[in-house]
């Protein structure tokens, strides 16, 4: 299927589940089913980079960080704008210091990208806990506007639905780069960086091409959470949950292809609101982990790849 | 006639390991040249810093009157140099086809002259293939070849990035009598085709059946560079493979 | 900002002692890392775990917290043996992407983190010591007991192990096998087997690491994240599998994150250790002593 009618497809999708959600008129459904989307776009950005490319990026709450936080300050500043203006922002500052920190460290080996991730979510959440403008540790509040622009109902069914869309973008985008020039030059840096450096591929430009994309998906992510959860503090907003989260899941559902954020998105994170509701909260979060660590042993390949090889 | 590929001075040290002291080499455009020494004498630490795989510390490298001084590895096989690696490093989640895609998207199609299509892409590299003798596993992914297969992929790609200059990097190893006079009729037509061919080898009846000249490298230091019948009876280099 | 000469006397004395910590903490991941080349990053998870161990044997049977992590010191040993084989199993001998191998020490960082919360929950915890409280006073400065006991034991396992890896047979073997693997299979001894006695004592110091921590400050689940950064920060600047250099890198970074603490505020010191990576991989990525 060509570029155009896939996004045509996903578009469809898309709304047929929004339109399900309407129908269903329950707003649990559409507070956990944002979540499940959130973690379908923070899984594709990440794999950008780390299935792809073969670069793990641990600082994902650095990323989403920077977007939920830069909608605050947004909202502070300007609280007439709107949503979407604010996602640009944020993915675009986000993109902005992934590219940074890629700049100064990817010219190593790959596990010392890793390494400065790791450390730059603690550098990042230092910064913001210190920054009183967006509340530092006390956190801050952000009002949620009762009724959805244009479309009317809850807010939260506007947030599902900017949250559709951008899964819709970022689904695309992935497809797209895997079927193009530059996917192959991932997959060539992925599988052996030296070879593809001989073979003529500019390994550092597309490294830097691929983390600005994977850092500014994941602040578009960020960005609406603070008007979901209404109450942003440094401690929640940098959850390691979410880094977790978005590693786990790819690497559970397939990290080749564009659809394995999806089923593992869809199947770990319903299996953890199913714990929550069930066990407890604490416990829920235990399952990425856990179920990453061994999948990770046993089916590196994950889901996706495990179908992929009985055909 | 300056030459096509001019090695000056080069050095390289690892820590306190001096791998290169000073190599001079000259390739002239055209020819076939082979450069043979011991294990450990610093031949594919040669190439690695020729092709900007390595960085060498002292001395330059210059390609078509060219100075490639900083220049990383992929402006170099972009510029025309091309080579395999002594142990083959095939992308292994890519088929065949995909492994030579790599280098005709991202070097050939790189330069100014003459870009090619999805069509024609796919075309080069079949064609390759079958003159390497891969085209039937062409779909296959590199964990399904042989060992003597996978040394073929690692000269296709090579071949694929359209060098000026290859250089082959004992492709050989392992391989039978049979085989081994493929590769060197492959190389020999490629070189017909105007390739400039450096061939690194062990393999003494392969080198003076294709080299036109050939230089030795011993401990880090070039100690003959001439006529292949001349160099093997210099004692210097006899010496060197024989030991005192 | 005052910048009186005794302040800052004070904090270069304390980001000394706690440079010694931070040698202690780090020590394991010079091994791991240093030598073996393995990316633990889940090294602070075992550090808390001896932490909380430490807490335990303190709170229910008022052992001193040192005297606890000596005594698991052999358990410790041989959880880091039964980690590296599983690694070796699932990762190594594949030859598998970094990618799973990080993912994987990620994975029990995790469930470490997630799995202390679960028994001991968010609330800081510390121990009681006859030591901790009084100080030491030499001439100008006070020491505090705090901090000088921790070093000490840094210093007692630094040396140690230094001592070890260059007298013994089976450190020498771990030197080898850190340098070419090969040559130490040609003088039949198995590197697998070394590279897991090597990781099992990476985690033994784990034991005693998270002692000296509890000791130091009050500990909870989460700040295994802020040592990540600091670790990885002193083994780059110290230069891989070098001993003496991690050291000096982790005086330094006390000593800087001391006096950014007491001119700049406690809240930024976790920052400084980025700082500090970042420059070295910018400048001098083989560290100060690197080969």
């Amino acid at each position: 299927m060509r570029g155009g009618p896939f996004i045509l497809v996903l578009i469809a999708i898309a709304a047929a589940i929004f339109a399900f959600g309407r129908w269903l008129d329950n707003s649990y459904a559409f507070f956990v089913a944002y979540i499940v989307v959130q973690y379908i776009v923070l899984g594709t950005a990440w794999n950008i980079l780390g299935g792809y490319t073969g670069y793990v990026n641990f600082g994902v709450t650095a990323f989403f960080a920077i977007g939920a936080y830069s909608s605050v300050v947004l909202h502070k500043l300007v609280p007439a704008m709107p949503l979407p203006a604010m996602i640009v922002v944020g993915g675009v500052m986000a993109g902005i210091v992934g590219v940074g920190t890629g700049y100064l460290t990817l010219r190593l080996r790959g596990v010392f990208f890793s390494i400065a991730t790791l450390a730059l979510a603690v550098v990042v959440q230092t910064l913001i806990t210190n920054w009183d403008f967006v509340g530092g540790a006390r956190g801050a509040y952000v009002l949620r506007p009762r009724t959805a622009p244009l479309i009317g109902g809850g807010y939260i069914e506007y947030l599902f639905l900017i949250m559709l869309g951008l899964c819709v973008i970022a689904l695309a985008t992935a497809r797209a780069i895997e079927r193009s020039s530059l996917g192959f030059g991932f997959a060539a840096i992925r599988d052996d960086e030296a070879a593809a450096e001989a073979s003529g591929v500019p390994t550092l430009k597309l490294k830097l091409i691929a983390t600005g994309l994977s850092g500014g998906f994941m602040g578009m992510a960020g960005a609406p959470l603070p008007f979901y959860v209404t109450y942003l503090d440094p401690s929640s907003g940098f959850s390691l949950n979410y880094a977790v989260n978005a590693i786990a899941m790819p690497l559970i559902g397939g990290t080749s292809s564009w659809l394995g954020p999806v089923v593992g998105a869809i199947l770990v994170g319903g299996l953890q609101e199913y714990l929550r509701v069930t066990i407890s909260s604490a416990v829920n979060v235990l399952v990425a982990g856990v179920l990453m660590v061994v999948f990770v042993i046993i089916a590196p390949q994950g889901i996706v790849g495990l179908f992929k090889r009985k055909r | 006639m300056t030459a096509l590929l001019h090695v000056e001075g080069l050095g390289k040290r690892f820590g306190g390991f001096v791998a290169l002291d000073g190599i001079d080499l000259e390739v002239q455009d055209g020819e076939r040249l082979g450069l043979i020494g011991p294990n450990g004498s610093g031949k594919s630490t040669l190439v690695n810093c020729i092709c900007g795989t390595l960085h060498n510390e002292t001395g330059s490298v210059s390609f078509a009157g060219e100075k490639l001084d900083g220049l990383l590895a992929h402006e170099r096989t972009r510029r025309g140099l091309g080579r395999s690696f002594q142990l083959p490093r095939p992308f292994a989640s890519l088929s065949l086809v995909d492994n030579l895609r790599i280098p005709i998207i991202y070097a050939v199609n790189a330069r100014s002259t003459g870009a090619l299509s999805g069509a024609a892409i796919e075309a080069r590299c079949l064609d390759v293939l079958s003159q390497v003798g891969l085209a039937d596993k062409a779909n296959r992914l590199p964990r399904d070849l042989t060992q003597i297969e996978m040394r073929k992929l690692e000269l296709a790609r090579a071949m694929a990035s359209q060098p000026r200059v290859l250089i082959a990097d004992e492709a050989m190893a392992g391989l039978s009598h049979g085989e081994v006079d493929e590769i060197i009729a492959l190389l020999i037509r490629l070189n017909g085709q105007g390739v400039t061919v450096v061939m690194i080898e062990h393999i003494m009846r392969a080198v003076m059946e294709f080299s036109q000249r050939l230089a030795v490298l011993v401990a880090g230091k070039k100690i003959a560079d001439g006529p292949p019948k001349d160099v093997v009876r210099d004692p210097e280099v006899v010496r060197a493979y024989l030991g005192e | 900002m005052d910048v009186s000469l005794d302040l800052l006397m004070n904090a270069v004395i304390s980001g000394l002692l706690l440079g010694g910590f931070y040698a202690a903490v780090s020590i394991g991941v010079a091994i791991s890392f240093g030598m073996l080349d393995i990316v633990n990053i889940a090294h602070p998870a075992f550090i808390l775990l001896g932490s909380y161990v430490a807490f335990i044997a303190n709170t229910v049977l008022g052992i001193d917290p040192i005297l606890a992590a000596v005594i698991v010191l052999p358990a410790f040993y041989v959880l880091g043996m039964a980690v590296y084989q599983v690694y070796y199993v699932a990762f190594e001998r594949r030859d598998d992407q970094s990618l799973r191998g990080l993912s994987f020490f990620f994975g029990l960082l995790f469930i470490a983190e997630v799995g202390l919360i679960l028994v001991f929950g968010v609330d800081y915890r510390s121990v009681n010591a006859p030591y901790i409280g009084p100080s030491l006073h030499l001439i100008l400065f006070d020491l505090p007991w705090r901090l000088l006991v921790p070093f000490l034991v840094a210093m007692v396992m630094a040396v140690g192990l230094q001592l070890f890896l260059s007298r013994t047979f089976l450190g020498r073997a771990i030197q080898a096998v850190a340098q070419d693997q090969l040559a130490l299979q040609l003088m039949a001894a198995n590197p697998v087997k070394i590279k897991r006695i090597a990781f099992g004592l990476s985690i033994a110091t784990a034991s005693l690491a998270g002692a000296c921590l509890i000791i130091i400050q009050p500990v909870e689940p989460s700040i295994g994240r802020e040592y990540i950064g600091r670790i990885f920060a002193i083994c780059v600047l110290g230069g891989l599998g070098s001993f003496p250099g991690m050291i000096i890198a982790a005086m330094t970074l006390g000593i800087v994150e001391s006096i950014t603490a007491t001119f700049f505020g406690p809240s930024w010191a976790p920052a400084v250790a980025f700082g500090v990576l970042l420059i070295t991989l910018a400048v001098r990525p083989s560290g100060i002593m690197g080969r």
